[in-house]
């Protein structure tokens, strides 16, 4: 536990415990923090109020256990299933309005930027995909094409699962849903390949059932896009209500869904200068490996 | 308006980048030598803006307000504003506006008519984040077929969006509305967004002489760790807000908690008027009060008024008139006092729904004095020869209906 997150000691005996917990035994300022955390500090996101054995608070238990400084990082969400779980989290985040969180991404990053220029200060979207594939589209790709630094997360579930299962633009075609009575009738929308095209320096699509490959992809998304430009991550979290699965199921659900050639098999997009960074990033940690193990021997 | 405790952030008696003289809101407004300026509305939003210390402005291209927009942008190039953009919508511009200002920065932009309305889901948003965000209409027609005139029907739709509303009736009320309204949205108790509303075209493209502050001296930045609720930028310790958010409960608690959120805005509209009615003095102009014809009007509205009160005068006849400053939060007291000795009063008004005269009527005793216009709206210009004309057409039947049934 670092310095910056403290009570003030005349408010500790008023405190509830699940707060003091979180500062006696959180994760912030924690350089190798990640979800090898899990069981023995307290997490960023102790409570959820999702349904049981949503993939969707497996996903956000794994991502916040991943972001790389908690400490100064503002998430910003939008309407829907996550809306209902950000009051829980122990970072600043912003719900607004539905669908424009990339603006409103957009003014904070730029914002913290004015402040502290300085400091490092991260801002992560984290909305569904109607909040970003369909009436936030335009905010989403516009944020891209300025290159704003930021990370987008998509919480995919191929739906709209908050408002009761209706047909989204991430759908499959041909699913059966309210307000698709006759089944979809166009493709899911390819947004990675968008997010690609329209400047992401990095993109990955996946679903939640890995928490070694959520931390890694998290990481490097908010890294890269503190340093090199905007990054883009598409996560399969099945609404399990609407698809007809039960609690226990959600896991099996995504593992499914990430099999070789299914719609969500791991897939990642890395520009020429992210690869760079990345690239930098490795070397530095080699030499600090290779400059303690000098020192220890 | 204290200033910030960054340590980068110039306090009072310190100079910025710009080498302006950071200065107590009070002595810049009351006490700075103030001098003639021949200038636009548009170009007086830039001279506001510059005398503003502000973080954030973004911009998106709409008649009228085009021009101000793109001339806050040269002030960013020449560094007197820490970032602008061109927004993708207004939509998103207000967006963009409302995250700037939940991290802390003090935020400026313009619309106006379409894009107002475009924009209209972010500004109860803003209100009930407590976003003390600036925002200049520059009013114009909302109707369709497409129009770009003149036109005040878009205030009607703000009213009870929880902003404060300033209504400039020349290009000084706009400078002075400008800086005051930062002044006072900000303050903790208030705490809110401010719409500085000017009729479009006639006061953003006609020149007008501005008693200008000088240019060398600067509002303090803004603090935003007076607000009343957490500036997001994880320099105060994070809070789980709630186990169960609001959205997903049917109870009393709920709905108590929505309600008496909206009653604590409309509150904080209200606390404004401590801050308000020394710094405009007053939130209402009073002419000629003890006239037993009033009229009672806002923006250009009132510029045509007193042209009008001067043919009377030639006629011999006493009109009075009452201008409206603020909007929201709205001068009931005032106007009722102000109108209390009136057997009519007039509402002069640039658009074809009379919502003033509702006002008006919904809040003042006798209300069958108030009579609704004269109105025009689309473009029309009111000349004040036209304000008279209706008046006395009024007046001449209203007596004749006397002389009838009386």
């Amino acid at each position: 536990m670092g310095k910056k997150i403290q009570i003030n000691k005349e408010f500790v005996d008023i405190m509830p415990q699940d707060y003091l917990d979180l500062v006696d035994n959180g994760t912030y300022e924690s350089p190798n923090r990640g979800w090898k955390d899990f069981g023995t500090a307290t997490e960023l996101i102790a409570e959820h109020s999702l349904c049981a054995g949503c993939p969707e608070s497996i996903a956000f238990r794994h991502i916040m256990a991943s972001i790389p400084n908690p400490e100064d990082t503002v998430m910003v969400g939008s309407t829907g299933c996550t809306s209902l779980v950000f009051p829980m989290i122990a970072v600043h985040n912003i719900h607004s309005l539905f669908g424009n969180q990339n603006a409103i991404a957009t003014g904070l990053k730029r914002a913290l930027a004015v402040r502290f220029p300085d400091r490092v200060k991260d801002v992560i979207v984290l909305a569904g995909d109607g909040a970003t594939v369909d009436i936030g589209l335009d905010m989403t790709l516009q944020s891209w094409f300025r290159k704003e630094r930021f990370t987008t997360i998509c919480f995919d579930n191929e739906l709209y699962a908050n408002t009761g299962g209706q047909e989204s633009g991430l759908m499959q075609k041909g699913f059966l849903a309210k307000m698709a009575p006759v089944g979809k009738k166009f493709e899911k929308v390819r947004l990675p390949e968008i997010a690609r095209e329209s400047g992401c320096d990095y993109v990955a699509i996946m679903t939640a059932s890995k928490p070694s490959l959520v931390e890694k992809v998290i990481k490097q998304a908010v890294l890269i896009a503190r340093e090199v430009g905007p990054t883009y991550i598409q996560i399969y979290t099945p609404c399990i209500l609407e698809i007809g699965k039960q609690s226990m199921e959600g896991l099996q659900e995504m593992r499914t869904s990430e099999a070789p050639g299914e719609r969500f098999k791991f897939r990642e997009f890395i520009s020429p200068e992210a690869q760079s960074f990345l690239d930098g990033l490795a070397e530095k940690k080699k030499a600090e490996k290779l400059a303690a193990t000098g020192a220890t021997s | 308006m204290a200033t910030e405790t960054n340590s980068r952030v110039p306090q009072i008696g310190q100079r910025n980048k710009k080498n302006q003289l950071i200065t107590d809101p009070n002595e810049m407004f009351f006490l700075s030598p103030r001098t003639p300026s021949f200038l636009t509305g548009s170009e007086v939003i830039r001279e506001a803006i510059r005398r503003a210390s502000v973080d954030f402005s973004v911009a998106y291209p709409i008649t009228p307000q085009s021009e101000a927009s793109s001339l806050v942008g040269e002030l960013f190039a020449e560094g007197y504003v820490g970032d602008y953009m061109r927004g993708e919508s207004e939509f998103a511009v207000m967006g963009q506006c409302a995250g700037a200002a939940f991290g802390g920065a003090r935020v400026f932009t313009t619309t106006a008519g379409p894009g107002t309305l475009r924009a209209f889901e972010n500004f109860p948003m803003w209100a009930g984040s407590r976003l003390p965000i600036q925002v200049v209409f520059t009013v114009r027609g909302v109707n369709s077929p497409l129009t770009i005139q003149p036109d005040t029907l878009e205030i009607a739709f703000m009213l009870e969006t929880g902003m404060l509303l300033w209504h400039a009736e020349t290009a000084q009320d706009l400078f002075d509305f400008m800086l005051k309204g930062y002044y006072v949205a900000e303050q903790p108790e208030v705490h809110l967004p401010i719409g500085v509303i000017c009729d479009g075209f006639f006061v953003t493209h006609t020149k007008d002489m501005v008693m200008m502050t000088p240019e060398d001296l600067a509002l303090p930045h803004y603090d935003p760790y007076r607000s009343p609720v957490v500036c997001m930028d994880m320099e105060v310790p994070p809070v789980r807000m709630m186990r169960d958010p609001f959205v997903m409960k049917s109870n009393y608690i709920s709905y108590m908690t929505h309600a008496s959120w909206q009653l604590e805005i409309r509150a904080a509209i209200e606390r404004s008027r401590k801050h308000t009615i020394p710094i405009l003095d007053g939130l209402i102009d009073v002419e000629n009060p003890d006239a037993e014809i009033m009229m009672v009007a806002s923006g250009t509205a009132v510029s045509q008024a007193r042209e009008a009160i001067r043919l009377f005068r030639d006629k011999g006849v006493k009109v009075g008139l009452v201008k409206i400053k603020t909007l929201r939060p709205f001068p009931t007291e005032e106007i009722r006092k102000a109108t209390e000795h009136a057997k009519h009063i007039f509402v002069p008004e640039f658009n074809v729904a009379g919502w003033l005269a509702r006002e008006i009527k919904s809040t003042i005793d006798r209300n069958g004095r108030v009579i609704a216009g004269p109105h025009v709206a689309g473009g029309m210009t009111m000349p004040p020869e036209i304000i008279v004309e209706e008046i006395e057409k009024h007046l001449a039947h209203r007596r004749n209906k006397e002389l009838v049934h009386g």
